[in-house]
């Protein structure tokens, strides 16, 4: 069941990475790019599993 | 698109000093050099299969005196935060001879919880106990398993086996999940292979070495399972007629379940002791939490606290140096063996080599650790 879990809580986390990656492709204002950047840093240090 | 591409740059530089920064926080490797007294390394896994390769089949340094004797077992790191309890039991294996009797020491209980720090807790990656051959770093290390080596945590954690419920994210804290699962989690698995390990070398005497925050109750003590309790009450008593310190005596509360104290004096032959010392590091109301915090344990808002009468020991602007700390165990356990080795001649453990309280608070810590670059690298071992 853990492993279920955490499978899912991966792709999960994968899937908001990807609507990021997709809304700073999309931002017209540098702020807003440079926000969506910063939040993306936590989802790939999470899905690297390196915190 | 230039400016996405540098703003993206800038992202990806950020999330590379970041991941190394963990990475390496969660991979720094401490070298230990075995003492004279340490005649075999064995690992966790060795007491339950499968622990065994898992990030928590730690290293158990076994002292064997030519004598037999009795069989103690020190626990250092069941909550690495907690760095007096690592240094404590490094100190003994990398110092002491063992002339009667046997001692297995841990120095990384909980190896998991030792590659992770506080979430959101800002701790510092690693700390540095300087020696005279320049210093040796070690890992901060946290109170919970880490998650991404347990996860994700229960909505309600029932103890096993008394079914006790206990807060969701002490399934991941080593010190209350004793006396273990064989079929549960990382930490109850852990916990499962002390108690195997307690059980198959008939150990007499289990004490796990701890710290605590200054506004928790039982601090500078000996906890002492019902088995151990005349036990404790004469070390302490002898520790602060000699030693140069107090410490206290608490009864381990029987209600209270998963706790080393109580578990390992229930399930095995075990007199179970558990040692607190004085961290003002995990103390709630401290201010920067860094290292110089952790090896000092002098902060101004703790002393603060402390004149408001918040805190259950003392605390001045000295603080608690680290060595004061370390101390304090090293002579609690010498005074625990010396005290059953007149008590039970059959079951004596005699040692020499490990400094007293005395001694540590003298030369620091650093002075009784060994420098890994003057041994043979065949002979070190990495926690």
């Amino acid at each position: 069941m853990n492993t279920i879990v955490t499978v899912l809580y991966y792709l999960l986390t994968a899937y908001v990475a990807v609507l990021l990656v997709a809304n700073f492709l999309k931002n017209k204002k540098w702020q807003e790019e440079i926000l969506t950047i910063i939040v993306l840093i936590p989802f790939v240090l999470r899905l690297l599993r390196l915190k | 698109m230039k400016r996405k591409i540098a703003i993206a740059a800038f992202g990806a530089a950020l999330a590379v000093f970041a991941g190394l920064s963990f990475y390496r926080s969660r991979h720094l490797r401490e070298p230990v050099v075995p003492g004279p007294g340490v005649s075999r390394v064995a690992h966790l896994g060795d007491y339950f299969g499968p622990v065994k390769g898992t990030v928590n089949d730690v290293n158990i340094y076994v002292l064997e005196g030519k004598e037999p004797g009795g069989t103690v077992l020190l626990l250092g790191g069941t909550h690495p935060e907690e760095p007096a309890g690592r240094l404590a039991a490094w100190i003994f294996a990398e110092n002491a001879e063992v002339a009667r009797g046997r001692i297995f020491v841990i120095l990384t209980a909980n190896r998991s919880a030792s590659t992770v720090t506080r979430l959101g807790g800002a701790y510092p990656p690693d700390y540095t106990i300087p020696t005279a051959w320049g210093g040796q770093k070690f890992r901060m290390g946290d109170r919970w398993s880490n998650p991404l080596d347990q996860w994700p945590d229960p909505e309600v954690y029932l103890h096993y086996p008394t079914r006790q419920e206990l807060a969701y994210v002490d399934i991941r804290n080593l010190n209350r999940d004793f006396p273990g699962r064989p079929n549960g989690t990382l930490t109850e698995k852990t916990c499962y292979a002390i108690t195997e390990l307690i059980r198959r070398e008939k150990v007499d005497i289990a004490i796990d070495f701890h710290e605590a925050e200054l506004q928790y109750p039982v601090i500078s003590t000996i906890v002492a399972h019902q088995k151990g309790a005349d036990l404790a009450a004469a070390a302490s008593m002898f520790i602060s007629s000699v030693e140069g310190f107090a410490i206290g005596v608490e009864n381990s509360p029987k209600a209270l379940r998963g706790l080393s104290h109580r578990e390992i004096g229930d399930a095995t032959d075990a007199i179970s002791l558990l040692l607190e010392a004085p961290e003002p590091f995990l103390d709630a109301t401290r201010g920067r939490t860094n290292r110089e915090l952790l090896l000092t344990g002098k902060d101004e808002f703790v002393v603060r606290a402390g004149k408001r009468g918040l805190l259950f020991e003392k605390i001045d602007e000295k603080g608690w140096p680290i060595d004061i700390r370390v101390g304090r165990h090293a002579s609690t356990v010498l005074q625990i063996l010396e005290i059953w080795s007149g008590d039970n001649p059959a079951k004596a453990v005699v040692l020499s080599g490990v400094p007293r309280y005395t001694d540590v608070v003298r030369d620091g810590v650093g002075a009784y650790l060994k420098d890994p670059k003057t041994v043979n690298p065949a002979k070190l071992v990495f926690e």
